[in-house]
């Protein structure tokens, strides 16, 4: 699946086409032919015939559309805003979050919370962090702001829990340190653009 | 008048009858089960998806778990409801179908083996009651089902019932009216009511279908038997779109499963009435009982096809169509139709 088509952001260019409907009889002759036509036009039995075409296409030619949903999955955008996840550094495994707040403080529903202190390297480190996703309206804006691409919004859509404490710890978002090599980068709401390497412009630092 | 089985077939006796009786029950009862599920495949092929797959292979034992499902379901009888009329309206739809069924030819005649203890040398005829008045009383039988759906909605206390019990109302006693009158030319032709005086007339080959001598009234009877089996285009008392269920909104379990057995059953009937009545019956040269079984299956698969192809009418054009167009048509066939008689 390609991102072109959820690129594409301009939502009145699609090609709407005007049917021809003709002006509806109103004299009673009118009326009466506009039924002896419809009733003779064998419309009716092109009906039929599209329903036989697309049963006898689906049982020979395997044109189905079902997708076994808990066996099967489409594929989802990157665009798509699921359930958060928090990234770790492919390097060194330590998590990107550099506890700077401002997923905090941009988030506009003001489910994210978050408690930094330094750690025995003078380090900051994320102490809590939690999203309340009974609030969280899957804006983006946390993902978008994020100057490490930390906060990420993952392919998780099937949200349904009992207890929605249950997915909003800092831990259970965080990359698994053993599935480390299976973190993707991600290319969704917010990520770097695929040409981010083209706009950088050098710094007079690097004379 | 002599209507009635050929000569040289044993007599029928009142064991015969019973026997009879409880195969229509049994097998027509399992049809309407297996319709379902026959109709949920051929809608889902035709919308390009798989239908019930996941219980058993294709999905076949889904069958047993909506049997198990109906049966165990727990029977709601709502609080504001006149519960009487409304614990005996699906009865009346189920007992109405079957009864119908008593006159109509579902399956062949046969001699139960000597060797069967008790029941051993009994002959059971093709038609439980083989009467001479055979199409009248169907269609009447058919007719009395209205009480069902009619009464179940207007029991159960609830505006969409009251809804599906008007249209209930209004779509059968309409279309009541069309079914009577399309057939009421192949009657003049024939000259009888009874099933098998339809089946012998049409003896001797394809061309000797009534349904080449009356195709206006062919069209004319389908039409009005989908009204009358309320299947899809006159869908029209438990329209889930509009008026949520209709007349079995309140319904859960078996009594709702009722309602559709005897759907069924009657979707059963106007075929077996069409493929005897148009199209050469069961004495077609070399299939016998083959051919009208294949027949009906046709007119089940049509059922279902148009099901899947057209849309639902609304109420008014339901009645325009049967009152300004149908009903017309229906005379005019009939009047010419007896004046080519005459002639």
């Amino acid at each position: 699946m390609g991102l072109e088509q959820f690129k594409n952001r301009n939502v009145g260019e699609q090609n709407y086409v005007m049917l021809d409907l003709g002006q509806s009889p109103t004299k009673g002759m009118d009326k009466f032919t506009q039924v002896v036509k419809r009733t003779f036009k064998g419309e009716l039995f092109v009906g039929l015939w599209v329903t036989m075409r697309e049963m006898i296409n689906a049982l020979f030619k395997g044109q189905m559309h079902t997708v076994k949903y808990p066996f099967e999955k489409l594929p989802i955008s990157p665009r798509y805003r699921a359930i958060h996840d928090m990234l770790r550094l492919l390097e060194s495994g330590h998590y990107r979050c550099i506890g700077c707040g401002l997923c905090e403080k941009i988030c506009i529903s003001n489910c994210i919370t978050m408690d930094t202190r330094y750690d025995e390297n003078q380090r900051k480190e994320v102490s809590e962090y939690t999203i309340n996703f009974g609030r969280c309206i899957f804006c983006g804006y946390c993902a978008e702001v994020c100057p490490e691409l930390a906060i990420v919004h993952g392919p998780r859509y099937e949200t349904a829990s009992e207890q929605r404490a249950s997915f909003s710890l800092f831990e259970d978002m965080l990359t698994p340190i053993d599935k480390l090599n299976l973190q993707q980068e991600y290319d969704g709401f917010g990520a770097v653009s695929p040409n981010a390497d083209e706009n950088i412009k050098k710094t007079p630092l690097a004379y | 008048m002599e209507t009635t089985l050929a000569h040289n077939l044993p007599e029928v006796t009142a064991a015969g009858v019973w026997i009879k009786a409880i195969i229509i029950l049994a097998v027509i009862s399992a049809i309407a089960g297996f319709g379902t599920f026959i109709e949920r495949k051929v809608l889902a092929f035709m919308q390009r998806r798989l239908g019930p797959m996941h219980v058993g292979p294709y999905g076949l034992l889904q069958l047993i778990a909506d049997g198990i499902k109906l049966f165990t379901k727990e029977d709601i009888v709502p609080q504001n409801a006149n519960k009487l009329i409304f614990m005996v309206a699906p009865i009346i739809t189920a007992a109405t179908a079957f009864i119908a069924l008593a006159a109509v030819p579902v399956f062949p005649d046969f001699t139960i083996p000597e060797w069967i203890p008790l029941l051993g040398g009994t002959f059971v005829p093709s038609i439980a009651a083989d009467l001479n008045i055979g199409i009248l009383f169907v269609l009447g039988m058919m007719a009395a089902g209205l009480y069902g759906p009619l009464l179940a909605g207007m029991a159960q206390a609830n505006k969409w019932g009251i809804i599906g019990a008007a249209r209930t109302a209004i779509q059968f006693l309409s279309y009541e009216v069309v079914t009577g009158l399309s057939i009421l030319a192949p009657i003049m032709l024939v000259g009888s009511l009874s099933f098998v005086d339809f089946n012998n007339a049409q003896a001797g080959g394809i061309s000797n279908w009534l349904i080449w001598q009356q195709p206006v009234a062919f069209v004319l009877f389908l039409i009005a038997g989908f009204a009358e089996t309320n299947r899809t285009p006159f869908d029209l008392l438990e329209h889930e779109a509009e008026v949520v269920s209709g007349y079995a909104t309140e319904y859960s379990g078996m009594r709702w499963g009722m309602f559709f057995i005897g759907e069924y059953a009657n979707m059963i009937t106007i075929s077996i009435i069409a493929a005897i009545v148009f199209l050469g019956g069961y004495s077609a040269d070399g299939l016998g009982w083959l051919a009208i079984i294949l027949k009906v299956a046709f007119f089940f698969f049509l059922m279902l096809w148009v099901r899947a192809a057209w849309p639902h009418v609304r109420p008014d054009q339901l009645m325009w169509l049967c009152w300004k167009v149908l009903m017309p048509i229906a005379v005019i066939n009939v009047v010419i139709t007896g004046i080519v008689m005459m002639v």
